[in-house]
């Protein structure tokens, strides 16, 4: 019996040393362990041995048990390791083939760049305003101070509807609309960012372009503080080492005028094709409001002051993404959309 | 305007380089555009004096020239028409090297050597445009005083640089030499200095013409002078140079005499031939309806009797300030002048100049305001000239006819008030000095009274005359602040917000953002074959289009994205998933159009193929998951898609209009192939076009929390086979009824066509979820309840249930 037992030990360890798979590793313990195991039936037949050999012969059973239940789990482990490196084997993949290609949309540059010029005015303390696109003689030109004839009209030709009715040449009518509506609210501080047109269509205009108008009304608004905020829009806009000038300029609707220009930032300042050679790019309008045009809105000229300023959103965008053909905005190439 | 810097000199005593002055000038807000250098990039190129002219011997058309070149004479060949004996030409000698580079040689035409080349203004790099016709053709001919063997840059008045001044509309005192060289002065302190004006007069003025104003209020001031026993001839050396160097032609010493007052002085004149004015008279009146002129031009132009003309006892000789006629033209043989210097409206200029689409030198200075008070000035200028350069003798007094005196203007300025507006602290004197350096007389202490000479009439209020201050102070030296002021307003409106929430939607479903043109092309309505009636085909038209092309406001976004498929499919960008929000415009009834926001987007092609599994076709189904997406994320859930086929631009059995309660909200749908024809885009195209403040209104702003199911769900899968014309919706909602309370949520995830389902019908698969609130749901009420919906899919659309 013990010979007995002590074989079935060997051939079992013996098994479960070559055993390579879960499966092989349960049929063993099945064989020898299981409830027709041999082991198993061999302490069954226990009964057969006489008495005083059973204390020894059961032990002995048992310990072989458990030196068995023990190399099993051992075996169990290294043949789920070996499984393991197998499969891990098998399913190496290229790492190098290229991902699913998610659907990605795109936003346009011209609309990305008008909601960063908004949120740094946002910051500033301004609320934003909208006006109609199609717009009143009177909004557009009469109320700003530029009546019929005047030769400021002649810088921006107008598409007309009717007579009375235009498309709007500059976002400015909304300084007026929310002046009118406004009054006598102070302080005022609005951007009126959206689409303008003016009858020009060739390679450095667009018959449709984008402006953001801004305006500050309240007593003693003065024009250092124009300075200031445009001065602060542009360097959050392009950086702290930028140079920003005034100089003097000519808008029926404020007096004084400033044009402010920005040191190139394509060649910082040494002059190139973008900048014409002279280190400087125009980059926006601004003055202080005309006291006619604070009048024809109802306030007082001498009571409150402003500032008003209007910048082009499409050459932002072209200096902020170095496109040098403002056409590619309305064209919509896709292959130009992907990139932004 | 372009100011030739050496003669700029002449009048302001500068001594800066000229970079520095320009930089002066544009930080004054006169922007200087550009400094241009004239001289001409060639060498060896000088004057010459043609001493004999005889035919080639052995062709026809060249001419064999002897030339004195200064220190000699050498012989050339030449195939110009204009030359003559006696011409100054110029001359490229041996060795001369021109600006294109080429090298002048020693040269033999049949026999005949020829030491040289005379030039043509091409051949020098000149603008053709400033030398006559002959000239262009043949070579140039220089003025008579030009010296033999001087260079050619000298000779042409080119050794200078010239400031190309970009001014704006209120400066049309700057449109001078002289008004610039105030300018100078003002920034610079350096003097200014007018040349010495004498005039010798013989007899009176008055034995020759008379003048009479019929329209005052369109001609302020009316003066003329007459110089008699002219020689008009062409212009000295240092004329034509001059006006070259400004951009004119040299047309003769009369003409060019009116042309450099003018550029001196600002003030435009005129030169009649005056034996060619008929009754000795000088009409200032409107036209009369009908009358004609030829002008200068050689254009017949059409008058009407809001145009004011100078007119003979007879016709229109002038059409006022903006073009001289061609009868009374000075000519070669004219022999007597009548200088006219005057001061139009600037209005009725420039209303006449625009209806007449002529623009002159004389109209563009007329239009920003002439001095009315440097009339007569001007007109002694030009008679001086005449005297000197073209020999006539001056005759006595002038005819001023002045009906409209100037007076000047005395504005108050509050020195406080700059500083207020400023944001400076400037002291009253140095405000007050500022001022004066402008030629401002400045008069009183507190307020001043500020007297505005009558070339600065763009100087109308107390704000115009800070602006001066701060102009001459410099605006660079004010000190930057920022302004504290608070609002309580909201920073953006909903609306805005709304218009942001849109944009973002429909870029994260993966669509790419457009931006289109507002105006769009009428003859888009035939291809999209809308009936005569469509609204669409009453969109606001533009009265002055720049091409038909541009000519509708739209009032949907669906042309532009159309042509913006159009134009990426003819460059070979076959997929396309674009959106685009902007406004349309819908015409009003005595109104501003409406502006309503709409987002819509358009698909089209194959997403680029993965190697891995397939990617989505980019059709209908497509397009709808993205406008589901849309919807989703902004929170406006239970929109329906009906099906639709009163879209004309749309499949008719593939368009669904999107509905929400009553209230349509847009559309969905796949082109129709006739659509596609007409515009000529050769593969499918699915839109959708949404009304998004309608959509906005229908939308959440903030999700509303719902608790987490706290019990398990039973999922069920349910297959039926329905004819094939039983919508897909019509079978959830007779699920969704009968599953009651207890239905959780019924989702399709199978279509399926072919056996064993019979022919005209399709198998759908519905995965369904039950689920109660507060307790588990036992497997006996699920079975009860999926039995309900089994025997009301068989009752209400004739469903059989698959096993």
């Amino acid at each position: 019996m013990e010979a007995r037992i002590l074989a079935i030990k060997e051939e079992a360890l013996q098994c479960l040393e070559s055993a390579r798979t879960l499966e092989e590793v349960e049929n063993i313990r099945v064989r020898f362990l299981g409830k027709k195991g041999e082991l198993t039936q061999v302490l069954r037949a226990m009964g057969q041995i006489p008495p005083e050999e059973r204390p020894r012969i059961g032990q002995l059973a048992n310990q072989v048990k458990e030196v068995l239940e023990k190399a099993l789990q051992q075996a169990r482990e290294r043949v789920e390791g070996q499984e393991l490196a197998f499969r891990l084997e098998r399913e190496k993949i290229d790492v190098t083939l290229p991902g699913y290609p998610l659907p990605l949309g795109h936003r346009h540059p011209i609309y990305q760049t008008l909601e960063e010029i908004r949120d740094i005015f946002v910051g500033l303390g301004f609320d934003v305003v909208e006006g109609p696109e199609v717009e009143k003689d009177y909004y557009n030109f009469e109320a700003l101070n530029i009546p019929k004839d005047h030769p400021a009209r002649d810088m921006q030709d107008s598409f007309y509807i009717t007579e009375e009715i235009l498309l709007r040449t500059h976002t400015s009518p909304v300084q007026i609309r929310v002046m009118e509506e406004r009054y006598p609210e102070i302080p005022i501080k609005i951007i009126a960012p959206g689409k303008v047109y003016r009858r020009d269509d060739d390679a450095t205009h667009s018959p449709m372009f984008f402006q953001v108008e801004g305006l500050l009304v309240d007593r003693k608004v003065t024009f250092g503080e124009l300075k200031g905020t445009l001065m602060t829009f542009l360097k959050q806009m392009f950086g702290e080492g930028i140079r920003v000038r005034f100089r003097p300029s000519y808008f029926p609707f404020t007096e004084p005028s400033a044009e402010v220009d920005m040191s190139c930032v394509i060649c910082n300042g040494e002059g190139c094709r973008v900048c014409k050679q002279t280190g400087w790019l125009e980059i926006l309008g601004s003055g202080m409001v005309h006291p006619q045009v604070l009048k024809m809105a109802g306030y007082d000229p001498q009571e409150v002051s402003g500032f008003a300023f209007g910048l082009g959103v499409d050459r932002i965008a072209m200096l902020r993404y170095g496109i040098d053909d403002l056409r590619l905005f309305y064209e919509n190439d896709h292959r130009f959309l992907q990139q932004f | 305007m372009r100011i030739p810097y050496n003669w700029l000199k002449k009048y302001v005593k500068v001594d800066l380089p000229s970079q520095e002055l320009a930089h002066l000038l544009t930080m004054a807000g006169l922007e200087v555009e550009g400094i241009e250098d004239l001289s001409l990039k060639c060498k060896g190129v000088v004057v010459g004096e043609i001493r004999s002219l005889e035919p080639h011997p052995y062709a026809d058309r060249l001419w064999v020239c002897q030339v004195d070149v200064g220190e000699r004479v050498i012989q050339l060949v030449t195939g110009a028409p204009n030359v003559r004996a006696g011409q100054k030409v110029a001359v490229a000698l041996e060795g001369a090297r021109l600006p294109d580079g080429q090298e002048i040689k020693r040269a033999s035409f049949r026999g005949v050597v020829s030491q040289g080349m005379l030039c043509s203004p091409q051949e020098l790099g000149l603008d053709p445009g400033l030398f006559s016709a002959e000239e262009r053709e043949g070579i140039i001919s220089l003025p008579p005083d030009s010296p033999p063997g001087e260079d050619i840059s000298r000779a042409l008045g080119l050794e200078d640089q010239v400031l190309v001044l970009e001014l704006t509309p209120n400066r049309g005192d700057c449109l001078s030499i002289w008004g610039v060289a105030r300018e100078v002065a003002a920034l610079t302190g350096a003097p200014l200095c007018w040349p010495h004006l004498q005039l010798e007069e013989e007899g009176n003025i008055e034995e020759w013409i008379a003048v009479e104003i019929e329209s005052p209020e369109l001609c302020p001031r009316y003066l003329a002078r007459v110089v008699t026993g002219v020689k008009v001839a062409p212009s000295p050396a240092w004329l034509q140079g001059f006006l070259r160097a400004c951009g004119l032609r040299p047309i003769n010493n009369v003409v060019d005499i009116t042309n450099f007052v003018m550029w001196e002085m600002g003030q435009p004149l005129h030169a009649f031939d005056y034996d060619k004015l008929g009754g000795k008279r000088i009409i200032v009146r409107t036209a009369r309806p009908g009358e004609k002129i030829v002008t200068l031009d050689g254009e017949e132009r059409l008058l009407d009797p809001s145009m004011l003309v100078i007119a003979d006892e007879k016709d229109p000789v002038a059409v006022a300030g903006v073009m001289g006629g061609l009868e009374s033209e000075v000519t070669f043989s004219t022999c007597s002048v009548l200088i006219e210097a005057a001061c139009f409206d600037n209005i009725s200029i420039r209303r006449t100049s625009k209806r007449l689409g002529l623009r002159s030198e004389a109209s563009l200075r007329f239009e920003r305001g002439v001095d009315v008070e440097a009339v007569p000035k001007a007109a002694d200028r030009a008679a001086q000239l005449m005297a000197q350069l073209a020999g006539g003798k001056v005759i006595g007094g002038r005819l001023d006819a002045y009906p409209r005196k100037f007076f000047p203007v005395t504005i108050s300025l509050r020195p406080e008030r700059v500083n207020e507006l400023l944001g400076t602290s400037l002291p009253s004197r140095e405000i007050k000095e500022l001022l004066e350096r402008l030629h401002l007389e400045v008069r009183g202490e507190g307020p001043f009274q500020v007297k505005v000479p009558s070339f600065r009439r763009d100087l109308k209020e107390e704000a115009d005359l800070i602006e001066e201050v701060a102009r001459i102070y410099g605006y660079d030296r004010i000190t930057p602040t920022l302004p504290g002021q608070v609002t309580s307003r909201p920073k953006q409106t909903w609306r805005q917000k709304w218009e942001q929430k849109g944009r973002e939607a429909a870029f994260l479903a993966g669509l790419s953002e457009v931006v289109t043109y507002s105006f769009i092309s009428p003859r888009i309505w035939d291809h999209l074959l809308l009936p005569p009636e469509h609204p669409w085909r009453r969109a606001l038209k533009i009265a002055n289009p720049l091409k038909e092309d541009h000519s509708v406001m739209r009032p949907s976004l669906l042309p532009g994205l159309l042509q913006v498929a159009l134009r990426n499919f003819n460059r070979k960008v076959t997929s396309l998933e674009i959106y685009e929000v902007g406004r349309v415009f819908l015409p009003r009834e005595g109104d501003l159009p409406e502006e309503p926001l709409r987002l819509a987007g358009l698909v089209m092609g194959v997403r680029d193929r993965a190697w891995n599994r397939p990617t989505p076709p980019l059709d209908f189904y497509y397009l709808k998951g993205v406008v589901e997406n849309i919807l989703s994320r902004v929170r406006c859930p239970g929109v329906i898609f009906e099906a639709t086929s009163s879209l004309p631009f749309l499949h008719p059995g593939r368009a669904a209009l999107l509905e929400k309660g009553e209230e349509v909200l847009g559309y969905l749908g796949e082109l129709h192939p006739q659509v596609l024809k007409n515009i000529d885009l050769p593969c499918r195209a699915c839109v959708f076009e949404l009304d998004w403040e309608r959509v906005g209104r229908h939308s959440q702003d903030y999700p509303r929390h719902q608790p987490l199911p706290r019990y398990p769900s039973v999922e069920r899968d349910l297959a039926l086979v329905v004819k094939e014309e039983v919508p897909a919706r019509a079978v959830e909602e007779v699920i969704k009824e009968a599953g009651g309370d207890m239905l959780w949520s019924c989702r399709l995830f199978d279509v399926y066509r072919g056996d064993p389902v019979p022919p005209g019908c399709k198998s759908l698969a519905f995965s369904l979820v039950f689920r109660v609130p507060h307790r588990t749901l036992t497997e006996e009420e699920v079975n009860r309840r999926m039995k309900r919906i089994e025997e009301e899919l068989v009752f209400r659309i004739g469903a059989s249930v698959r096993r």
